[in-house]
């Protein structure tokens, strides 16, 4: 490289032609990497339009009452998703809520009380392998291990003991979703500038108090988008879901009652759809789905915002 | 550098348009004679992979089947992308109207559904009586020890353990068997539920396929629910005796399974076996059918094609029948497989029969 720039210093022509070359190359870098950004676009909006023309015969039947009907009845055509809908916001808010002061716990002390050494490292990698475990090994670790202790929970509070439903679900999404925001909630307490915590020690803090007062407010906009992250796997997993939840229909009475999610649905249900209506109507919950995660996920945004600016 | 980046995408350009190409063409995909494509049910599959391996050495035909489910396969064979489908279930109105043209539906072997219980205590077989099916999986029986299960097992000592229902979650052949036969036998389950392959439970919990269904009554002390007959003999779970339209306790087995197709079958043989005439034959049955066209010129197949597929079911239902037992599947019976005979001989290819 350093042979050929030097022969192009030496004559003037080709040194034109470089650096004309080296435009071009500018040029079409640029270029792909926008094409690239833009293929995002353009497939998310694909899909989008996808599930919306597949969804047609279903709009057209059924109506705008799908979303709060109860009923999902295959041998009379008639689809409801609201006990679906119902399902999926609750699992997932459900496990959010549980995996909060875990992920938390676990972003502060790998971000400010155990930053180096072995057992710092070990933490963060074992963290980490929980998000690249496959959600099937979960549910059939769920199955054989965690629902005969929910169920034997069950028995003791005196609920049906089903020991599958919609707890044991949020408890597997809940260990399934604690990576993503212990991973960023780790990276951003670890930028915490040390000025602002050295000052807030010459001043007399505590360690929890420079974790409460200090860390924890500059760095609440990245741990809110953290939560967002979580809550976005926790609505679209299906697999460890579907092995637990006890997939029934039946609108849920309690957090121990069996239901189902819209995710789990689809993947049991798609397969022998066999009636137009019915397939349609499968395709209108990816479409719910997809409007949920879409309107939770710009919530979420104000909220960060919000946390941002005041 | 410019010419050549043209030519380049010039290439890329080629590439892509023949590769689209190659896509549309899929119909073709099929046309090799020495491979015959099929899709369908996951019911059938260890059979098929049995059978299709075994006619594969004798002949050099190979078949490649994809266990996608019925559904699937009755699509794939009315897109006339695979030369064969296979269903646990006859095709309905909708699906008949889509393909246009007839279909054969040729039985295969036929498959059992059977009720299995976890009763830790309980050590005899349990009878049950349609109505009681029905009203358990209605939800109206609460707990084991009911009257209406008392009454009829005397002298078992049934635990006071709530009843809690294992259904599919998945849309399966399984569930359309089951179903279809609790709409024939009881009028409260046809009004309020129906058959299909999904349909909306009154109560109990779901699992996916056989082995989820299975998984939740081994688990769950007090739980019962619908298994293939296959499944429950290979994993030796417990399972109930049923009353049969004669009156007879029926133990389900490959024996009762198979009695229950030895009636007068349709012509057509799109048939259900549930709630059987036959006083020997287990009453929640049913036949699995390979879907082939009757006219097999269609995307200029070859005439080698069409006879290399008709013979290859021509041998399933006779030579192919020996090797149903030892995978728990029941042979067709004496009648099914007349039947089967004639419908394969009514194939045709460019409207004359494909077997002499």
């Amino acid at each position: 490289m350093a042979f050929a720039m030097g022969k192009c210093i030496n004559k003037g022509v080709k040194k034109i032609t470089y650096s004309y070359r080296k435009v071009r190359f500018e040029n079409i870098f640029r270029r792909s990497l926008m094409l690239t950004a833009l293929a995002v676009l353009i497939i998310v909006i694909g899909i989008f339009f996808t599930l919306v023309v597949q969804s047609m015969p279903s709009i057209k039947t059924l109506g705008i009452k799908y979303i709060w009907s109860k009923t999902w009845d295959p041998v009379s055509d008639m689809y409801g998703a609201f006990p679906f809908l119902l399902g999926t916001l609750l699992t997932s808010f459900l496990a959010l809520i549980i995996s909060i002061p875990f992920s938390f716990a676990i972003a502060v002390y790998l971000g400010e009380y155990n930053t180096t050494g072995w057992l710092g490292g070990l933490l963060k990698n074992m963290v980490e392998l929980i998000a690249a475990v496959p959600s099937v090994i979960y549910g059939f670790w769920a199955l054989v291990t965690l629902v005969p202790i929910v169920r034997n929970f069950e028995t003791k509070i005196g609920v049906a003991p089903y020991g599958v439903g919609i707890f044991t679900s949020s408890i597997v999404l809940a260990i399934m979703i604690v990576p993503y925001a212990a991973s960023l909630g780790r990276e951003l307490i670890r930028l915490v500038p040390s000025s602002l915590k050295e000052g807030a020690y010459s001043l007399g803090a505590t360690r929890y108090e420079v974790v409460k007062n200090v860390i924890l407010p500059h760095t609440k906009s990245g741990l809110m988008a953290g939560i967002l992250l979580s809550l976005g796997r926790a609505l679209g997993e299906t697999m460890a879901v579907t092995m637990v939840i006890g997939n029934t229909s039946i609108i849920p009475t309690s957090i121990f009652s069996p239901g189902n999610t819209m995710a789990s649905v689809i993947a049991n249900e798609f397969t022998e759809a066999d009636r137009t209506v019915y397939l349609s109507a499968l395709i209108e919950l990816a479409l719910v789905l997809f409007l949920v995660t879409v309107v939770i996920n710009m919530i979420g945004k104000r909220i960060i915002k919000r946390f941002t600016y005041d | 550098m410019n010419l050549k980046i043209k030519k380049l995408i010039g290439l890329s350009v080629i590439i892509l348009l023949v590769a689209c190409n190659s896509g549309d063409n899929k119909n073709s995909g099929t046309g090799d004679n020495s491979t015959v494509l099929g899709a369908g049910s996951t019911f059938i599959y260890p059979l098929f992979s049995k059978l299709f391996s075994v006619y594969k050495d004798s002949t050099g035909l190979k078949v490649n089947y994809q266990s996608i489910g019925s559904g699937g396969g009755i699509l794939q064979l009315t897109n006339k992308t695979v030369d064969f489908g296979a269903s646990d279930a006859q095709l309905n109105e909708e699906q008949t109207q889509k393909m246009g043209v007839d279909v054969l539906h040729i039985p295969m072997c036929s498959g059992a559904v059977v009720l299995s219980y976890n009763l830790p205590s309980v050590t005899d077989t349990l009878k049950f009586t349609p109505d009681l099916v029905a009203a358990i999986f209605l939800g109206k029986i609460k707990k084991w020890n009911d009257l209406q299960i008392t009454a009829l097992n005397a002298g078992v000592k049934l635990p006071d353990l709530p009843v809690i229902i294992a259904h599919r979650s998945d849309g399966s052949g399984t569930t359309n068997i089951f179903t279809t036969y609790l709409s024939k036998v009881n009028a409260e389950w046809q009004t309020k539920v129906g058959k299909g392959s999904s349909v909306n439970w009154p109560a109990g919990l779901g699992g996916k396929g056989n082995e989820g269904v299975a998984g939740l009554v081994k688990q769950t002390p007090g739980a019962i629910g619908y298994i293939e007959l296959a499944y429950v003999m290979q994993n030796k779970m417990a399972f109930g005796k049923l009353k049969n339209k004669s009156g007879n306790f029926i133990t389900p087995s490959v024996a009762s399974t198979s009695a229950a197709g030895n009636i007068q079958l349709p012509a057509d043989a799109k048939v259900s076996l549930t709630n059987t005439d036959a006083p020997d034959g287990y009453p929640i049955s049913g036949f699995t059918w390979a879907l082939i066209y009757k006219e097999q010129k269609y995307n200029n197949r070859s005439q080698d094609k069409a006879t290399n597929l008709v013979k290859l079911f021509w041998w399933n239902i006779h030579e192919g029948q020996k090797y149903c037992e030892g995978l728990n599947y029941a042979p067709l019976s004496s009648s099914a497989l007349t039947v089967a005979e004639n419908i394969l001989r009514s194939a045709t290819y460019y409207g004359k029969p494909i077997l002499q």
